[in-house]
């Protein structure tokens, strides 16, 4: 009866952890949606390393929960299973993790090494920052498809 | 005492040495452990093993999005070199509402800063993708597209290029080694004035290796036909008529011809090849721009391309 008991209980224990595992957002304005679909209407924005608590996945969807725990839909390329390392003071910077992993994932190619490129003059980054400012609101996008008779258009 | 660290060293690059060699997963770290259990190796050094090892067996595909994004920037930058930007607002702000509105039917909308596009001022027809989401199209290419319909073709072949991360696999595999063992053995503290000097260099080498490819030799037969394939499947998901992507192709096989084989046509696989291989999973019927989408491509773009 007790082992039993114990079995039920080690399930549960499983199922719980496969539901739900922890994830981090690998973009830098990860975009939390109601329903699993990018015409899905945005709830949320997420913070690029933020860890959330992600179900299994549904056609490139996870369904996730916020460290605040507002839930919603996150796609797949915009998470990543590995502990991603933060800089102090940013997100969930190292949220409990501190394996090898954690460590390297901030390092490398990045801020460091563009600011070291600007400063020898190699590279002229104006317009690079420029066409990065480029946004298009999604109410802007919508009307574009339904003028255009096109997928996903707002009614 | 110095025999015995020449021994941990030698030791150490014997160890390395396989993965060196044939890439066996797993050996590099089996041997930092062993090494360590039979005190051959200090801990320390032990670690150092196993990480040079995890560098070895590290390629493009282990670049993170973040790392992708600066390689992508510094691409960009590097492309405007040559071919200069074109500063019209609202035949960009056209072209960035066309991209978004089929970004969000790709396999990978997301990217860690995103997709933007940009036109180009050259008449050369031709059009890049950096890492991450920086699309370049030029006036020559827009020259080729009579529709709307047309230009989302152009715009999802790149879109399909970076969700594959086809420019991330033209860097050489020894410039990716060195950075991640320059990264990996400087996990545990601030990089360094020297290691990051040296992390520069294998950064632009990296980037020069994806220049190269976008502008002189061009992705492989087959990375293009899987961007063509993925880039009507997009097209057909925000419904666009699938057959834009045909006659496209056909528009721009004429223009090249008159070319003399410059941009597009030194680095792709030629039109009618493309079409060959699509031919196969294309609905047939060509494109019939809708009325509006005609009439908004043309105002975006026509002062564009009368300007020269």
């Amino acid at each position: 009866m007790r082992i039993k008991v114990l079995a039920v209980l080690l399930l549960a224990v499983c199922a719980t952890v496969a539901l739900a595992a922890p994830m981090s957002v690998q973009v830098r304005n990860g975009k939390l949606r109601a329903t699993p679909s990018q015409l899905g209407k945005v709830v949320a924005s997420v913070d690029y390393g933020a860890v959330v608590q992600a179900g299994l996945p549904q056609n490139g969807w996870y369904q996730v929960t916020l460290a605040n725990g507002q839930t919603g839909w996150l796609h797949e390329s915009a998470l990543s299973k590995k502990p991603i390392a933060m800089r102090a003071g940013t997100g969930d910077a190292a949220t409990g993790a501190s394996s090898d992993e954690v460590a390297l994932a901030g390092k490398g190619f990045n801020e460091q090494v563009e600011a070291k490129m600007r400063k020898d003059g190699k590279l002229d980054y104006t317009w690079v920052d420029r066409m990065s400012k480029f946004e298009v609101p999604a109410d802007q996008i919508a009307l574009f498809r339904a003028q255009g008779k096109l997928v996903g258009g707002a009614l | 005492m110095n025999e015995r660290r020449i021994l941990s060293i030698v030791l150490a690059l014997s160890l390395l040495m396989p993965v060196l060699f044939c890439g066996c997963e797993g050996v590099g770290e089996a041997g930092a452990e062993i090494g360590r259990a039979t005190g051959v190796l200090t801990d320390q050094e032990a670690e150092s093993v196993k990480r040079s090892a995890q560098a070895v067996e590290k390629s493009w595909q282990d670049l993170t999005p973040e790392q992708e994004y600066y390689i992508g920037r510094a691409v960009a930058a590097q492309v405007f070199q040559s071919y200069p930007p074109l500063d019209r607002p609202e035949a960009n702000a056209y072209l960035n509402l066309l991209g978004q509105s089929l970004v969000a039917f790709s396999d990978r909308p997301e990217t860690f800063g995103g997709y933007h596009f940009l036109l180009l001022d050259s008449d050369e027809i031709n059009a890049f993708a950096a890492p991450g989401g920086l699309i370049l199209v030029t006036r020559g290419m827009v020259r080729c597209c009579q529709n709307e319909d047309e230009l989302a073709a152009v715009l999802a072949h790149e879109i399909c290029h970076v969700e594959k991360k086809h420019g991330l696999s033209a860097i050489k595999q020894g410039r990716l080694t060195s950075a991640f063992t320059i990264i990996a053995s400087e996990s545990a503290k601030q990089m360094g004035g020297e290691e990051l000097a040296q992390l520069t260099q294998e950064f632009e080498g990296s980037v020069g290796d994806v220049v190269m490819t976008l502008t002189t030799s061009g992705y492989s037969r087959k990375q293009e036909r899987s961007a063509d394939a993925a880039a009507v499947e997009v097209l057909r998901r925000a419904g666009y008529p699938e057959g834009a992507m045909i006659t496209m192709l056909q528009r721009m096989d004429e223009r090249l011809g008159s070319a003399g084989g410059l941009g597009f046509a030194k680095t792709h696989p030629s039109a009618q090849s493309r079409i060959e291989a699509l031919g196969a999973t294309i609905s047939t019927g060509g494109a019939s721009s809708d009325a509006v989408r005609q009439q908004r491509f043309a105002a975006a773009m026509q002062p564009v391309l009368a300007g020269k």
